[in-house]
């Protein structure tokens, strides 16, 4: 039902009435606005006041990205879920040392369990995954403080990065991992999955109480929405990573799929469209939930995973972070 | 803008109080403006309802008194639509805390709950008894909104199909 639209070619977005389309040179398409949560906009995309405030009007998250499909910033409409009473309360674990230390924690945990969760089944990364286990082992029982954790988690990612050479093709092979800005496809791969992930998080996040801005492991004020990145740990080796293993490993992305500018490599919008479908079809795989007995996606337990934040908030039960048991 | 205020603050505590009969956690959760948005079918159904049942109703929101508003008015009556009659209790005092509300402001009317699904309705009278209730009631929503973390969430029944089945058990 929420259902996310990834806009790649150019055009123009326009309220007609009661309806929004999305016209290109050569085609006018509807959009079906009342299902729709957010908007990834890839193309050049031009759209005024009135359609802004149309798609307000729905809470629709907008997230743009650049010619490169590097992310560029976010338009969230005026939030509806606000509550003081869990913002004040988000800003005292971060204000407490240990509350907020106990949270960042709780972060890395997850992502480096699910580092070592997507080696456990390659024996070619066999020996990085026990070099992530010592370091890890030894180094998390003496940690005071957050940039200590953020070392610690630097060092175990680093491992974990250099494993990819085991077991992608030889045309992903990865010096080392750089942000910004990428020079090889593996990077320019990792930066655009790790940016959309980015993104998504932050429309689950807005909508709910939680303050995006107030964060654990990342210093608040790093980057605006900081929040996001923290929940990122979790899920970019849990659903970024896995994808761009299966695209690359499946040869459904090659080098062809990239391009390069001056100092830049970026994925083409062939390489773009092939990775958001693969990305998409991730995010909306479902996964029974052992207590809700229910099946939930992928994105859901992103929303899941704020709600236990608005829990450990409220003094309601304590933050355990998602640790796949799948 | 006086009335608008108060309208809201009126809505605000009728859903309290059913929510003090339905759960009390919920009720907790409600009052920090811990909501979430539904995309699930029931609360469209919810809004179908309110918008379509009486098409041919002239009053759906009245302005009483140039002070408050109240779902669907006429007949002299405060009216509440409700899809199921399973949450009676919890419906019954929402309306009786209406009826309760506008007394105080000397205004006497009697409450009707429609369920449409059902073709039922409900005429309900404030009584001395459910007058004390209703008082009860709003000292108890104060108690509860007041304490610093929610009530635990305990299995029931409604949970299934509580807007807050995730958040709680998730
Ligand atoms: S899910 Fe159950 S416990 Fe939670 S608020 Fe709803 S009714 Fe109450």
């Amino acid at each position: 039902m929420q259902k996310t639209l990834y806009i790649n070619s150019n055009g123009r977005l326009r309220r007609k009435e009661n309806t929004l389309y999305f016209e290109t040179e050569t085609e006018k398409r509807a959009v079906d606005i009342e299902n729709i949560e957010q908007i990834h906009i890839f193309g050049e995309v031009d759209l005024n006041t009135r359609a802004l405030n149309y798609i307000s009007q729905y809470g629709i998250v907008l997230h743009f990205y650049n010619y490169y499909g590097f992310y560029a910033g976010s338009f969230m409409p005026r939030k509806k879920n606000v509550s003081g009473d869990v913002v004040v309360r988000q800003a005292l674990h971060y204000l407490d040392r240990d509350k907020r230390m106990f949270l960042a924690y709780c972060f890395v945990e997850s992502a480096v369990y699910h580092m070592m969760r997507n080696l456990r089944e390659r024996k070619e990364a066999e020996a990085f995954l026990n070099a992530i286990e010592d370091e890890w082992e030894n180094g998390r029982f003496n940690i005071s403080s957050i940039p200590e954790l953020m070392g610690l988690e630097g060092r175990v990612r680093n491992i974990y990065y250099s494993s990819f050479n085991q077991f992608l093709p030889e045309d992903f092979y990865m010096e080392r991992r750089e942000k910004r800005p990428p020079t090889n496809p593996i990077n320019a791969l990792i930066s655009f999955g790790n940016s959309l992930i980015y993104s998504t998080i932050l429309t689950e996040i807005y909508h709910t109480q939680l303050d995006p801005s107030i964060s654990f492991l990342h210093e608040p004020g790093e980057k605006r929405f900081s929040l996001s990145l923290d929940i990122s740990e979790i899920f970019k080796p849990l659903i970024v990573d896995s994808v761009i293993f299966k695209l690359l490993n499946n040869r459904q992305i090659t080098l062809e799929h990239f391009d390069e500018d001056l100092n830049y490599c970026y994925l083409n919008q062939e390489g773009r469209k092939i990775f958001i479908k693969e990305l998409q079809n991730k995010l909306e795989t479902t996964v029974r939930h052992r207590q809700l007995n229910r099946n939930v996606s992928y994105k859901g337990y992103i929303r899941l995973e704020c709600y236990k934040l608005i829990k450990h908030f409220i003094g309601d039960s304590v933050y355990s972070p998602l640790k796949a048991w799948w | 803008m006086e009335y608008i205020q108060e309208y809201s603050e009126l809505k605000f505590q009728g859903i309290k109080i059913n929510y003090l009969y339905v759960c009390k956690r919920k009720l907790w959760l409600f009052s920090k403006n811990i909501t979430f948005e539904n995309w699930s079918d029931r609360v469209l159904l919810g809004k179908i309802l309110h918008e379509y049942s009486y098409p041919k109703e002239e009053t759906k929101e009245v302005l009483i008194d140039n002070l408050i508003r109240i779902d669907i008015l006429s007949d002299g009556a405060v009216r509440e639509v409700k899809h199921s009659s399973k949450m009676k209790e919890a419906d019954i005092m929402q309306v009786m805390y209406y009826l309760y509300y506008l007394k105080q402001k000397g205004i006497q009317k009697q409450g009707i709950i429609n369920y449409p699904k059902e073709r039922r309705k409900e005429v309900l009278d404030l009584t001395p008894e459910y007058e004390e209730k209703v008082k009860q009631a709003l000292k108890e929503i104060e108690e509860i909104t007041k304490k610093p973390v929610p009530p635990p969430a305990t299995k029931q029944r409604i949970c299934k199909s509580c807007a807050y089945f995730e958040f709680c058990w998730g």
